[in-house]
């Protein structure tokens, strides 16, 4: 099921830890990116033996996170942030848009396998509320109308191979690592 | 955990307690009878702590402790009881409770939940929270998507229907398992099923799934149990607190109140697991594992759910004899009169179609069928001579059957030509280590697997064939005794090892005599106890000096350093121990395999210590016992030669006749004698040679050809569709008496159920016909008939049915007052010193060849018994294992056109069977593997009647194949 690319890539994961097995996070990360974004059961498999580890092993830690999908989900998983900032600032009505816009549910996704939705509890992004996760992308200040524009330009990226759309006008706060 | 550290002295409850250093506060409690209430705590298994509600109050903390976590300390003062700890538990167990169905399975069967007993003691009654079933019920939820109502989750995109709707369809319950039930809702999420499968029985297929209130227990990557890798071994069932896990029903519904206990071991193998059987309705109805010995309450799937038939309907319950019409004698059935054809036999019909065999015979009485027995064997006895008779006893029946039984072929039938399925097991392993050290048996228990550096396995399919036994040898490898396995076709045993070698089948002797070769090489051999204990190395080291790792590469195919690697390892181990199965055994060459084995051991000596030795893994329940017994046809019972005059004449005297100083013949022997007419009747308990004896179409024409032959059996067996009378035998649930296990303990079982119908105890009907035959035999029950045999029998002397009742006991026990050896050869061996018999390396009989390019290996399946008699006709194991394959491996597949599952004949040059393959990496290229148990497709009508020349083993291990695709 996984390519000989992924199997070097979680080889290569195994040798950064003094005990092998502690790869298995970033193996599952390795294999969710081979396999469009979500665990196959298959993949599941393989990760277990390239890890000599039991499937009951693999099992629990990938339905621990809730990161790991165990089903397919679209092309791009919208996670939109519910916590306290971000509800302050509205993003109930943000998750009512998305809902209304694409028609579908928190743990849905779209017919077109484009989207699926999620809500998340916070994103780490509070000065930046409502706020949202797009794979590995964070929109902030989020509003209906930029939303619908995210949305566009997301689908505009997946069918034209336009640039994904932009994460914020606004300068996003600095990372100050770990706050030296 | 050291003991030497001195003793903490703590207060528990105002009593001051001294205890061994890190032991539990909960431990420690019990010492002085205070009982700390648990849920996720079992003492078979290191504490986790997950449940708390064990919390008692430690003077000087601020939060209560986990008293089956917390080690004492010296000084501690513990409170078991307040207020607060009471507060503590009842709040754990509300919480808890309010998840879980009121009655779960197991308190409405016996009221016997451990969290609804303690929600009774603590007196907490209606939660006040409310219930989260149905989230618990559900898989992964948002986090994972939807699942389908089998509870597989949906592969499918998850497209537009809300998926609560699956969800709410998705059951609790998974049924899947044939004998396993669980109900998710009982489930506390304590762990013990989790560690049970990891740690007890390392099977590791129970996780957990899920976090939070979606958590819930999960077989391997979420599949239903009885679609997992899960061997249904129930280890989960025993230590589940609550109704998560129960077993199913097989037999009847229980009823706790009409349950009857009893302590008997368990039918199967040689381990000799200690048993409990609920009986109900003169049915055995359930069984748990004891802690005995060899188990430590464990069990396996045959042990634990294999019970059921000896309640099954088509036991034999009169005698029957075969009406004038049915001769000359010939079979009876389909399966037994053809080449095999595993699609004869449908899948849930009755293994064995009575209908053809039973209008063969009449129904008689005791009286006339014994009389006729006696009137046939004296006739023959009179007009060809004793040796014209002959008996096979059997394996699964208990010493004194046996006992009984070869007294009555030698006392009264007059001949030594006695034998049992042991010839077809570890004849060879026997003979090697009757030559070398003197003695026939394992020198160490299993379990001193624990205290070995290094454990090697050749030849032994443990997890299947001692599934209980694998156990220990996986523990031992999980904390740290180096496992090697070594065979031709890779175990599941190899998955928990360091070193898996795979060589060429039949190439043992070069592979052992090439370790050896380097052990000497690189002086890893011990001079001290070589010099002392030992004889002959010199002609061992003139032999393993030719067999240079290179050399033996080319024989073996296994790579020069490997070679190198497991020699160090062995030779550099303070202790080492062997397991054995019949890989080594089942060859002409098997006695060679076993000195070669024995050597190894002498020449590091890693003997007569813990954790070291050497250990044959016995088959049958009972077949260290049968053999102990003289159901050989050269020993009476202890191994006393039946040529040394002055163990004839004790004999002839305590029997009170004179006995028949020539050697008897073995399995295979007597098979070709009665071909050749030289034997002419014979008696046959408890055995079938019709599917265990290789060469089947050779076996058939000498069945037909016996004049006489009595079966006495549980079943209709193939054997008896060519007796003139078959008389109904008691199953291992229907007598009293002992077996002994592959550690060589003798353990006590007792009677759970009466036979059905007129079935009889097999001993009676012995005795019986001895009688009628002109003998006097009297015994009152199983005691006096152990007791003459203990009188007469070195290595038995010490003990006794009132010995035993207390507990199992390891032989040699020579004194009444003596505890019984665990450990053989700590200072010498039986022949004095320990022989080295050098062997030399020798191709198997037949070798693949252009016409039959492939290798047979045959052997066993974990749910199956033998000749299937008694499993196939138990419901669960013939559910889970219905049907025969051989194995092949992709290569091979792919190159005949074959894919998994295709019917597939198998031919030899002596007969052919019909079964699907099953492709596997399991086997090696250029070999096929059949299981032995199934008669609609019997692996024996292939293989090779060719004898080991000392062991007289047939080589059931290699015979040559050429496998054709059906269309």
């Amino acid at each position: 099921m996984l390519s000989e690319k992924a199997f070097a890539a979680i080889e290569a994961a195994k040798k950064r830890y003094p005990d092998p097995r502690s790869a298995l996070m970033p193996a599952l990360w390795i294999a969710q990116e081979e396999c469009g974004g979500w665990l196959p059961r298959e993949a599941m498999a393989d990760v277990a033996r390239v890890m000599s580890l039991e499937p009951a092993d693999v099992q629990s830690v990938a339905s621990f996170y809730s990161m790991y999908y165990k089903a397919p989900v679209g092309k791009f998983v919208l996670e939109i942030c519910h916590n306290i900032a971000c509800d302050v600032l509205g993003a109930r009505r943000i998750i009512d848009h998305v809902r209304e816009r694409l028609g579908i549910a928190p743990g849905e996704t779209t017919g077109d396998g484009l989207f699926t939705l999620k809500t998340v509890e916070c994103l780490a992004a509070c000065g930046g509320g409502p706020c949202m996760q797009v794979n590995s992308r964070y929109y902030e200040n989020l509003t209906p109308e930029r939303v619908d524009a995210i949305l566009d330009g997301l689908r505009a990226h997946a069918e034209a191979g336009a640039p994904p759309p932009l994460p914020d006008e606004r300068p996003q706060p600095a990372d100050d690592g770990d706050a030296a | 955990m050291t003991t030497a550290e001195p003793p903490v002295t703590l207060t528990i409850d105002g009593q001051e307690v001294a205890v061994a250093a890190g032991m539990t506060i909960w431990d420690a409690a019990r010492r002085v009878g205070i009982d700390i209430p648990v849920l996720c705590h079992d003492p078979a298994m290191e504490p986790v702590g997950v449940c708390r509600v064990c919390a008692v109050e430690v003077e000087g903390s601020r939060v209560l402790a986990a008293a089956c976590h917390r080690q004492v300390e010296a000084g501690m003062v513990v409170r078991t009881n307040t207020e607060r700890c009471q507060r503590a538990r009842r709040m754990v167990v509300e919480l808890l409770l309010a998840d879980h169905p009121r009655p779960c399975a197991k308190h409405q069967l016996d009221r016997s939940c451990e969290l609804e007993r303690l929600a009774e003691a603590l007196g907490v009654d209606q939660p006040r929270f409310p219930m989260r079933n149905a989230e618990r019920a559900t898989q992964n939820g948002a986090d994972g998507g939807p699942e389908t109502e089998d509870g597989t989750p949906a592969h499918a995109p998850i497209l537009a229907p809300p998926s609560s709707a699956l969800r709410l369809a998705h059951s609790p319950f998974d049924l899947s398992s044939p004998v396993i039930a669980v109900d998710h809702r009982a489930c506390i999420l304590c762990d013990r099923c989790i560690r049970a499968c990891d740690w007890l029985q390392v099977n590791e297929v129970i996780g957990r799934t899920g976090k939070g209130r979606r958590a819930r227990i999960a077989f391997d990557d979420d599949r239903p149990m009885g679609q997992s890798t899960c061997v249904s071994c129930g280890e989960c069932v025993a230590h589940c607190p609550t109704g998560a896990l129960t077993d199913k029903p097989l037999v009847v519904a229980l009823q706790p109140e009409r349950l009857q206990r009893v302590d008997t071991i368990c039918p199967y193998c040689g381990v000799g697991c200690a048993v409990t059987f609920h009986v109900q309705e003169g049915k055995v109805a359930r069984v748990t594992g004891r802690d005995g010995p060899a188990n430590h309450a464990r069990l396996c799937v045959k042990g634990r759910y294999g019970y059921d038939y000896s309640s099954h309907p088509q036991r034999l319950t009169v005698p029957l004899i075969r009406r004038p019409e049915y001769y000359p004698k010939g079979p009876l059935s389909e399966e037994v009169r053809h080449e095999g054809d595993y699609r004869r036999h449908k899948p849930g019909a009755p293994v064995t179609d009575y209908g053809p065999i039973l209008k063969a015979f009449r129904e008689t009485t005791w009286d006339e069928a014994l009389d006729l027995c006696a009137a046939r064997f004296l006739e023959i006895k009179r007009q060809y001579g004793p040796e014209a008779l002959a008996g096979f006893g059997s394996a699964k029946c208990t010493n004194e059957d046996n006992y009984v039984f070869q007294k009555l072929i030698r006392a009264v039938f007059g001949t030594n030509n006695v034998d049992h399925c042991s010839r077809l097991c570890h004849a060879s392993s026997v003979a090697a280590l009757m030559e070398c050290l003197g003695s026939g048996s394992v020198s160490n228990p299993v379990a001193d697997v624990a205290r070995a550096d290094v454990c090697l396995v050749l030849g032994s399919n443990t997890t299947e064939n001692h599934p209980v036994a694998a156990t220990f040898i996986k523990q031992a490898a999980r904390r740290g005794t180096t496992l090697v396995v070594m065979d031709p076709r890779r175990p599941a045993l190899a998955n928990h090892a360091h070193h898996y070698v795979r060589f060429k089948p039949g190439t043992d002797v070069a592979l052992l005599n090439a370790l050896m070769h380097v052990i000497l090489r690189e002086d890893l051999h011990d001079p001290v106890f070589i010099e002392a204990r030992t004889e002959n190395f010199a002609a061992l080291r003139e032999t393993v000096a030719r067999y240079t790792p290179e050399m033996a590469e080319k024989i073996t195919g296994v790579p020069a350093s490997t070679i190198e690697e497991i020699a160090r390892l062995y030779g550099r181990a303070h202790n080492a121990i062997i397991f054995w199965g019949m890989g080594i055994s089942q060859h002409t060459t098997g006695t060679d395999n076993a000195r070669c084995l024995i050597a190894l051991c002498l020449l590091t000596g890693n003997i007569g210590r813990p954790g070291t030795g050497l250990h044959p893994l016995r088959g049958q329940n009972n077949v260290q016992g049968a053999s102990d017994m003289g159901l050989l046809p050269i020993v009476y019972s202890g191994y006393q030669s039946v040529a040394d005059p002055n163990v004839r004449e004790k004999f002839a005297r305590a029997w009170g006749v004179p006995l028949n100083p020539k050697r008897g013949l073995t399995v295979v022997e007597i098979t070709s004698a009665a071909l050749r007419g030289d034997i002419r009747g014979m008696l046959m308990m408890g055995e079938n040679p019709f599917l265990s004896d290789p060469n089947i179409n050779k076996v058939r024409k000498a069945l037909a050809s016996l004049e006489f032959l009595a079966v006495q059996d549980i079943f209709l067996t193939e054997t008896a569709e060519f007796a003139d009378v078959i008389l109904p035998a008691s199953s291992h649930a229907e007598k009293t008496g002992t077996y002994t296990n592959t550690d060589r303990y003798v353990q006590l079982a007792k009677r759970a159920v009466a036979p059905p119908g007129e079935a009889r105890q097999d001993w009676q009907a012995l005795v019986d016909l001895a009688g009628r035959m002109g003998y006097r035999m009297e015994y009152r029950d199983e005691a006096e008939i152990f007791a003459e045999m203990a009188a007469l029998t070195p290595g038995y002397a010490g003990l006794s049915y009132p010995r035993l009742a207390r507990e199992p006991i390891p032989w040699p026990c020579p004194a009444p007052d003596h505890p019984g050896t665990q450990v053989l050869f700590a200072h010498d061996f039986p022949r004095g010193k320990g022989r080295f018999s050098p062997a030399e390396f020798a191709p198997a009989q037949e070798l693949p060849d252009e016409e039959y390019p492939f290798v047979l290996n045959t052997g066993r399946v974990l749910q199956h018994w033998h000749t299937g008699t008694m499993t196939r006709r138990a419901r669960a194991l013939e559910e889970i294992a219905p049907q025969p394959f051989v194995e092949i491996c992709p290569a091979d597949a792919e190159a005949l056109g074959i894919g998994d599952g295709d019917p597939v004949r198998v031919r030899s040059r002596r007969g052919e069977v019909t079964v699907p393959a099953r492709v596997t990496r399991q086997i090696a290229k250029g070999s096929v593997f059949i299981p032995f148990h199934y008669r609609e497709a019997a692996a024996n009508l292939l293989t090779i009647d060719a004898l080991d020349p000392t062991a007289k083993i047939p080589e059931f291990k290699y015979c040559a194949v050429r496998l054709e695709r059906l269309n």
